[in-house]
């Protein structure tokens, strides 16, 4: 295996991250839901708190991403 | 990268390159006092964008009635935004700071939606910048904190309600943390701005290679995610403004 192949599965690995972040996401919404259900009064308030931890959850996957990009950037 | 499978890859595609139009290309090459100030299409773009956020606010409150009208009411909404932010996050204490937030938030916003305009430049999506932001922010936060606090600032490094015998460790941990807030902060920003952009044009490239009858598909999933990355970019202006009030506000305060 050269170094570039080495290089190309390094960045699909990279992208397992996403699978984490995937997983917060479902128990993110899920529970917002779930929270809402209880409450539906709270929704509003909720959906700020929703989207901001969708933010971070994301962020999680895509740093993955970075890592990926510099892996691209020695190959 | 010139092994077998990547030129297989890029012999079936015609010319894709889905990381593009994240290129710097300069145009005038400046340089003042040994520094490399030289426009190029991310200057450009940053002054387009500075440009749009005048023109918006200009034409809101060009002339301002009691009863708002339409432009008015969008500025005004824009303003009472960014104002509810900041007094729920750092109290009244915070409005010294308000007209910075306020001019943080709309230009990474303006950053963040002009560079969903097809043939232009997302600024946002060059870590650089984003790192000029973070970096500016946090060394301000820990300048701040120092001018207020004096060198009961170091107290901010000290978890309280801990145990004397886990400070070795929880001190490091939270120096740590703190000079990882930069770092988050930028890559947020950069990483969620290039996904969203590279993603978008690696299915506009499906679109050029698939026949006629299949390139809808992806076409269509690009109309709809278009509309996702202008939602991203909002959130991430937000995300943004609201963790720069938390520090300004850990400064302030301390915890």
């Amino acid at each position: 295996m050269d170094a570039t192949a080495a290089a190309l599965i390094g960045m699909g690995l990279a992208a397992l991250g996403f699978a984490g972040s995937g997983v917060g996401l479902g128990i993110l919404f899920g529970k917002a839901i779930e929270a809402i259900a209880r409450q539906p009064a709270a929704e509003a308030q909720l959906a700020k708190y929703i989207w901001i931890g969708m933010a971070f959850v994301e962020a999680v996957a895509l740093y993955g991403l970075v890592v990926a990009f510099i892996i691209m950037g020695k190959a | 990268m010139s092994s077998t499978a990547t030129s297989a890859i890029s012999a079936t595609a015609p010319k894709m390159d889905p990381l593009h139009h994240f290129q710097v290309a300069k145009h005038l090459d400046l340089s003042f006092m040994g520094l490399d100030i030289s426009t190029s299409n991310s200057v450009y773009w940053m002054w387009i964008a500075i440009a749009l956020v005048m023109l918006f606010f200009h034409l809101a409150f060009k002339n301002p009635r009691t009863v708002p009208g339409r432009m008015q009411s969008l500025g005004e909404v824009g303003y009472l935004f960014i104002h509810g932010i900041v007094t729920d996050i750092v109290g009244e204490k915070g409005r010294p700071f308000f007209p910075y937030i306020f001019t943080l938030f709309f230009f990474i916003l303006f950053c963040n939606l002009a560079g969903l305009i097809p043939g232009s430049f997302t600024v946002t999506s060059q870590l650089i910048v984003t790192a000029t932001f973070s970096l500016t922010i946090v060394g301000f936060t820990f300048g701040y904190g120092f001018y207020r606090h004096g060198s009961h600032y170091f107290k901010f490094f000290v978890p309280s309600g801990v145990p004397v015998p886990l400070m070795p460790l929880m001190i490091p941990i939270e120096i740590i943390s703190f000079l990882a807030r930069p770092i988050s902060l930028a890559v947020r920003l950069f990483a969620n701005m290039t996904a969203g952009h590279t993603m978008l044009a690696v299915m506009f490239g499906y679109v050029i290679t698939l026949p006629w009858w299949g390139a809808w598909v992806p076409f269509g999933f690009t109309v709809i995610f278009t509309g996702v990355e202008i939602f991203i970019g909002f959130i991430q202006a937000y995300i943004f403004t609201i963790l720069t009030c938390v520090y300004i506000n850990d400064a302030m305060h301390m915890h």
